[in-house]
């Protein structure tokens, strides 16, 4: 395949950045879109220039390291896939494709492709746990769940954390995110004492790392490699009216 | 899942399977507290050699992930800080391996070289899977100790690293694990050719029963090999740790 690549490349994080164009030939359809960006960096380095930096790490479409806008698409045009899974046989031969970073104020480029997306890790740090006391077997059979809300909480913990839901939301914000947080440790017996603290906790958090307010817009489920559904955002809301109006915040 | 890799629908076209590599069978060796030979250095989850080792069954890296952090850890890290006087560390050592660092980014830095990393990483993986792979021989192995340390040292003096130091640098990442790799490749092989019997997903060809199978030695081997670092370039000094059976004892893999 003949490709046109258009990549936004950026020393750092002070630089201001630019499309910068590339010209591709023999790219194997089966590749990759992640192995066809490692055909340009060999390119690259060939060439004597700096290879685009980008972020991945399984390629098996579960750690939500990579990322990409791709043609003004999070994770591209393909449903439910990340990047990784992104093959070039859903192009063209001959078609200009554009890639970008992840963009959101919460999210700052730190070079070409990578974004610091440590705010994430932040948002968890404040509450996404449970305290349970380890060293020994917990009787499976004492804490009986529903199978409707062990498949809800299954359901929004395939969650991966890539942040594509920020990245395609006009608001920039990870309120899909933390309703999959939310719904996945809130539905579970275990997850019942921190409940009310931790739903404060994350989304103060949230709105202090920059990310936007939730206007339903509904983009991000959309872009979400994992299909989460938007109704954990309800439960995200349902749960912080709760714990506000019963005195719970803190 | 199948057809979004690899673009044939397994309804109308019969599923291609074949082995791949996926994860090194072993890794660190540690006590029963988790704890590696250096003090204070736990080896969790599947960076340790406990719980998988000629064999590496389906979801060992969740199982062995969640017996460390659940059961082990919390009992053995806390034992161990509780034992321990934690006060900031002023030794020479610690100069001298942030010493060892830089120059080793700079060499790398400076070779400026016509070969990417990427290409010595792919090359390391064939000589691997080509010698060193689930079907191994004594003379094919012999072949890798002489293809490693040839390739090595083509890195050393080929490589090319782009960019600088003091910045995101994946390339200089990449080039420090590559480095890694060669030693642990070399490690591998060593330890393959010692092992002169057909062990879990390890086949040596010359040791097979009349009927191709997998050909144990118990007599020999049941132990499992910790391979001490003995210095660069030095061969490392093998520590056997016996395999005791007290109930069921291995037999020969027989699917008659």
């Amino acid at each position: 395949m003949k490709l046109t690549l258009r990549v936004w490349r950026q020393k750092g994080p002070e630089d201001s950045g630019a499309m910068v164009g590339y010209e591709l030939d023999d790219i194997s359809p089966d590749a990759s879109f992640l192995e066809m960006l490692d055909v340009l960096n060999e390119k690259l380095i060939a060439d004597g220039e700096d290879p685009v930096a980008f972020d991945h790490d399984c390629r098996e479409g579960i750690c939500g390291m990579c990322s990409l806008v791709i043609n003004g698409t999070p994770h591209g045009p393909e449903q439910r896939t990340t990047t990784c899974q992104l093959h070039m046989r859903k192009f063209r031969d001959g078609e200009v494709i554009d890639v970008e970073p992840w963009r959101a104020k919460a999210f700052p480029v730190v070079k070409d492709l990578v974004v610091d997306r440590s705010a994430f890790d932040r948002i968890i740090r404040s509450g996404g746990f449970i305290s349970a006391p380890t060293g020994t077997a917990p009787e499976a059979h004492s804490v009986p769940v529903p199978k409707p809300d062990a498949d809800a909480a299954f359901e929004a913990a395939e969650c991966i954390g890539c942040g594509a839901c920020v990245a395609a939301c006009p608001n920039g914000s990870a309120a899909l995110f933390l309703g999959a947080k939310i719904t996945h440790l809130g539905l579970m017996p275990q997850g019942q004492p921190e409940r009310w603290d931790r739903v404060v906790g994350m989304l103060d958090t949230h709105d202090e790392e920059g990310f936007g307010g939730c206007t339903n817009t509904g983009e991000c489920t959309v872009a979400c490699p994992k299909g989460i559904p938007l109704d954990v955002i309800g439960r995200l809301n349902h749960d912080y009216l709760k714990a506000s109006a019963g005195g719970r915040k803190k | 899942m199948y057809e979004r890799i690899t673009g044939e629908d397994p309804y109308k076209v019969p599923m291609r399977i074949y082995p791949a590599v996926h994860y090194t069978m072993g890794g660190l060796w540690v006590d029963y507290d988790l704890q590696s030979n250096v003090p204070g250095l736990f080896v969790i989850g599947e960076a340790n050699f406990s719980d998988h080792g000629a064999n590496r069954l389906g979801a060992s890296a969740l199982m062995q992930g969640l017996a460390d952090g659940y059961f082990v850890l919390p009992n053995t890290i806390g034992d161990y800080i509780a034992r321990t006087d934690l006060a900031p560390v002023q030794d020479a050592s610690v100069a001298e391996a942030e010493e060892r660092v830089r120059s080793q980014i700079d060499r790398f830095l400076s070779i400026d070289g016509d070969r990417s990393v990427d290409s010595f990483h792919r090359e390391l993986g064939h000589i691997m899977w080509e010698y060193c792979g689930m079907e191994r021989t004594e003379e094919g192995l012999r072949k890798a100790l002489e293809l490693i340390p040839a390739l090595r040292a083509e890195f050393w003096t080929r490589v090319k690293v782009t960019g600088k130091g003091e910045e995101l640098n994946q390339q200089l990442e990449k080039a420090g694990r590559v480095a890694d790799f060669f030693e642990l490749a070399e490690l591998m092989v060593i330890d393959a050719l010692h092992r002169t019997e057909s062990c879990g997903g390890h086949f040596r060809a010359e040791s097979q029963d009349e009927d191709g199978e997998a050909k144990r030695d118990d007599a020999n081997f049941a132990y499992a090999a910790a391979w001490e670092w003995a210095g660069e370039g030095e061969q490392p000094v093998l520590h056997k740790e016996a395999l005791e059976f007290e109930y069921v004892h291995p037999t020969q893999r027989s699917y008659k």
